[in-house]
């Protein structure tokens, strides 16, 4: 791995950060220690499994679960007309009408996708809760289906939900600059008629669920579970029980892969809740896989419409309009928030200073959609990188010169988009000339010749992309004005026990980013000792009193917010310490340092207490110390700064940093059969300060990998009649080992001047893969018809048309020039 | 109409060395019984498609697919699992410090099977190559590390132990 420093880091790295520590959380992992949620067992606990609907669009009829009842073992049953008594519709984030919508728990009264959730049973097994289930008569009235969004906006399409008055959840103007003047100004602007985002995820490997108990004594119940964000959890789930926060503790400890998808677990959570309650023992539910796909956490198909770009002479981009048409998919669980989310990068990486996006969401009858690694700004810096490339392939400029000539530049930084959005730090064509050289894209017309002889198509591809990090949730307010959410914030204690026991607690919710282990760096070097001798809590517990209402792990923020946090109550430990070391010895806390697990005065090593020595003052034989002691159990809530944005004008920063990568890859297209190959790959990294640059290279591979599947094998294809034709891995193709190209990681570090650390939150990767393999093909195919790239999504098949019929897609372009 | 089960049956298994013998529902699969029975929790379930391998086992020192399988199939048979890798005090193989040397997990859902795939492949061809090791773990998804690390590190342990 290169690595290349631009600027000296704001941080001077101590013993343990920036270094590549091996993770304390492997030793657990490795030897089938960790402890998932459903590795949780309880007395007497009963298996749950949900009777799902069959349809896509229907009218429950009726629901009998009397057989199920009378089968032995079974200890009962839930039904949505049950549901509607106990609980209150979930809080929507929409206005009207998307804030119309009435999200229950379970289906009441219709259905709207092929897997939704219709009855629970729990039963003593899990083969038991599955036969029983079997036994469950559910009878539909089936109703109209709508699948595409273009076609759920338009009249007469069936309406999922009538209280709506329409399939329209949102839909908003976003316009910044003077467009009209840019479209006057340009010499040439270019037409595209239809791009296409496809619907996928991330797939974690373990599937979602929870072992839920409730205490009846105190009425508050105890999930452990996997969800990532809690404070998002709590806050549907308290007002739908009808219940403070205080009676829901949400515990996690090891999460097996999360990227968003597990956020929005709160309608199952609740079903779980009701059940513990209502049969007086403990819940387990365990998703199976089919489950997951049919019916969780897609992420946003989007739809560009009549997208017209303004174009100077010399390659200067002026501005673009564009239509988007989101698919929000049967319910708004966590959406509309992906309708103002993209415009974190409303420009992508480019200078560009007139934007007008008309913003639509749909919902349709398919899976809901919610977070998906990379959300919504993936599916806005792919339409940015699909665009430049399109006017570089009809104008005849060179994709690397245009990005080049566009590019914000590192003295642009701080940059301000044209939305009010600040770029903190970056180099961004410097960036693009590491990636370049990692794939030898000198020799690339070589190559092209070398592969032609062999009869195939061989292809350079660039992506540019952000991962912006750290949510202002103040942006909510773009989409729904009443909204009271705005900042952010996280939450850890550190202090210092009895026997010298450092400890900390976070409010994160890790699902593999290493969090127990950075914290520890960060820790360590703060208050003089090594990472081992510091013991981070796995996982999150609402019990802790380290947690906030934005606590979890989402939208690439631990970096800033939970090191964060962590360096906060550190630093405040670190004086306390100093100040109960200086009463000891009697002097000034300055006189005092912290160092090799000593509390120590300043040149004279003899004068030093351990840790130890410390805790237990303070803890343990505190009688008779002349004044109050300190507490050595320190809290710090980071908060970044943030203001709420200018609703009226959709202007504001929506996000603290903006961490940068540059993928290049070279392709190759069997023009025979439409297969495309990677045969290079590189990424090009820059977050700011890495406290771990092992963890760091690690999500970068992560993130690449989804990429890659989602380009070329990933996709929750529907038939018309809203069958999932991909419900489970062997129709969803996920990456394996064979298929990963070799791959090359370099890295900048371009420290933020906004975060304590100088460090950006990173691990979505904008989809960078998704970006440069589109462009990599499109490349490719210049020498067979020429051929445009519109859709994120490239199987064999669509590549063959794409060759066979090269005019279909061009038909989509069009260039005016003066 | 449910298929309730209606016979159990009691099996004598070995597994890291130990013999458990369980009366076990006809339809209980083998993954069921070690984590749910045996509370032997490190093998996972990752799909219902025997796709995914989360679930890998050795089974009389053969690498399966332990949700592909019914308990009952397993009577006789001896089983290794994750929590057999480690020696007796409590030192990591080769194989598990490789895997923390070079980072070859993240959330570590997939590594108790990915070690499982990978130990089998090293007890057959102790120093196995790249190419190996990939078409070795081709039945073992993982949603982290996009397999880098994960083949850097067996290829690295099959060299002689963690680099």
């Amino acid at each position: 791995m290169t690595t290349v420093e631009t600027e000296a880091p704001t941080l001077q790295k101590g013993a343990a950060m920036g270094q590549s520590v091996p993770r304390k959380e492997d030793g657990r992992l490795v030897q089938g220690q960790g402890v998932f949620f459903d590795d949780i067992k309880r007395h007497g606990m009963g298996f749950l499994h949900f009777v799902r609907s069959p349809y896509a669009h229907a009218k429950i009829e009726s629901i009998d679960v009397s057989a199920a009842h009378e089968l032995p073992g079974v200890y009962g049953t839930l039904t949505g007309d049950e549901v509607a008594i106990l609980t209150d519709p979930f809080f929507q984030i929409a206005a009207p009408p998307g804030g119309h919508v009435k999200d229950y728990a379970l289906a009441v009264g219709k259905v709207r996708y092929i897997g939704e959730p219709v009855v629970a049973v729990v039963a003593q097994t899990r083969e038991l809760a599955r036969d029983a289930a079997e036994l469950v008569t559910v009878e539909y009235e089936p109703l109209e289906v709508v699948v595409d969004a273009r076609k759920a906006l338009q009249e007469g399409a069936p309406v999922l939900h009538e209280e709506c008055g329409g399939n329209m959840s949102y839909t908003g103007v976003w316009e910044w600059g003077d467009v009209d003047a840019a479209f006057a100004e340009a010499d040439h602007i270019v037409s595209i008629k239809e791009l296409h985002f496809d619907r996928f995820n991330s797939t974690p490997l373990e599937c979602d669920g929870a072992l839920v108990e409730y205490n009846r004594g105190t009425g508050q119940w105890t999930m452990y579970t996997n969800n990532q964000f809690p404070g998002f959890a709590a806050i549907m789930m308290g007002p739908a029980l009808r219940v403070g926060l205080d009676k829901l503790r949400i515990v996690t400890q090891d999460i097996g892969g999360g990227f968003g998808n597990k956020i929005t677990t709160h309608p199952q959570l609740v079903v779980c809740c009701l059940l513990a309650r209502k049969l007086k023992r403990p819940i387990q539910w365990t998703e199976w896989r089919t489950e997951f796909h049919q019916s969780m956490s897609h992420g946003n198909e989007r739809w560009f419409e009549d997208t017209e770009v303004a174009v100077k002479a010399d390659g200067t981009l002026l501005g673009f309009r564009t239509k988007a048409i989101d698919d929000a998919g049967a319910y708004l669980r966590y959406e509309p928030l992906g309708g103002v989310i993209w415009s974190q990068v409303a420009p992508g990486m480019y200078k560009w200073r007139h934007l007008r996006v008309e913003f639509t969401q749909a919902m349709t009858n398919k899976a809901p959609c919610s977070p998906n690694r990379g959300y919504s700004r993936m599916q806005q810096l792919w339409f940015t990188e699909r665009v430049i490339d399109i006017v570089a392939h009809e104008l005849g400029f060179d994709p690397v010169e245009i990005r080049k000539r566009n590019y914000v530049q590192p003295e642009d930084m701080p940059y301000e988009t044209p939305n009010g959005c600040v770029y903190d730090s970056g180099d961004y064509p410097r960036a693009l000339e590491m990636a370049l050289e990692l794939v030898g894209a000198d020799r690339i017309e070589e190559r092209r010749a070398e592969a032609a002889s062999r009869g195939k198509l061989l292809g350079l591809g660039i992506g540019s992309t952000l991962d912006s990090g750290t949510n202002n949730f103040g942006q909510s307010q773009l989409v729904n004005p009443d909204l009271q959410f705005s900042g952010n914030n996280e939450v850890a204690t550190v202090k210092l026990d009895i026997f010298g026991e450092v400890v900390v607690t976070l409010g994160t919710t890790p699902q593999g980013q290493g969090h127990e282990t950075t914290a520890a760096q960060v820790v360590a070097d703060t208050i003089g000792c090594d990472v081992d001798s510091v013991h981070v809590r796995a996982g999150h517990d609402s019990y802790w009193n380290s947690h906030a209402g934005f606590s979890g792990t989402y939208a690439s923020q631990f970096a800033v917010t939970g090191l964060g946090a962590v360096k906060g109550a550190a630093d405040m430990l670190a004086g306390q310490m100093k100040q109960l070391a200086a009463m000891v010895f009697q002097c000034a806390p300055d006189d005092i340092e912290l160092a090799e697990g000593f509390a120590r005065i300043k040149g004279n090593p003899e004068a030093a207490l351990p840790f130890m020595a410390l805790g237990a003052i303070v803890n343990a034989n505190n009688a008779g110390f002349p004044d109050d002691p300190p507490t050595l159990n320190c809290r710090y809530v980071y908060r970044p700064p943030f203001q709420v944005p200018d609703k009226e004008r959709k202007f504001g920063n929506l996000t603290l940093t903006y961490s940068m990568q540059i993928h290049a890859c070279v392709v190759e297209v069997d023009p025979e059969t439409g297969v495309t190959e990677v045969v290079d790959y590189a990424a090009v990294d820059d977050c700011g300060t890495r406290i771990n640059p092992q963890i760091v290279e690690g999500q970068v591979m992560g993130a690449t990998a989804h990429a890659i599947g989602a380009a070329l094998w990933e996709t929750f294809a529907y038939d018309e009649d809203g069958n999932l034709l991909t419900p489970n891995f062997y129709d969803y193709h996920v990456p394996h080992a064979l298929d990963m190209p070799p791959l090359k990681t370099a890295a900048i570090e371009s420290p933020s001047p906004f975060t304590p650390l100088g460090t950006k939150g990173m691990g979505e990767g904008g989809g960078g893969g998704i970006h440069c393999i589109c462009a990599g093909i499109q490349d490719a195919l210049r020498a067979a018809g020429g051929a445009i790239v519109t859709d994120s999504h490239n199987p064999y098949h669509r590549v063959w048309e794409l060759i066979a019929h090269p005019e279909r897609s061009r038909e989509n372009v069009e260039v005016r020039s003066k | 109409m449910a298929t309730t089960p209606t016979t159990s049956r009691t099996i004598s298994v070995e597994i890291n060395g130990t013999t458990y013998e369980r009366e076990v529902p006809a339809s209980r699969l083998l993954v069921h019984f070690l984590r749910d029975d045996l509370d032997l929790t490190g093998t996972h379930v990752g799909c219902d498609t025997g796709s995914c391998g989360a679930c890998t086992v050795q089974l009389d020192g053969a690498a399966v697919k332990s949700c592909c399988m019914l308990a009952v199939q397993a009577d006789g048979a001896s089983l290794r699992t994750v929590e057999g890798l480690a020696g007796e005090d409590g030192e990591l193989s080769a194989l598990q410090q490789a895997f923390h040397t070079h980072h070859g997990l993240q959330c570590g859902y997939c590594t108790p099977g990915m070690l499982m795939s990978a130990t089998a492949l090293l007890e057959r061809n102790p120093h196995p190559s790249e190419d190996e090791v990939k078409l070795a773990l081709q039945g073992n998804i993982c949603r982290c590390t996009g397999y880098w690390n994960i083949v850097e590190a067996v290829v690295a342990a099959g060299e002689g132990g963690a680099q």
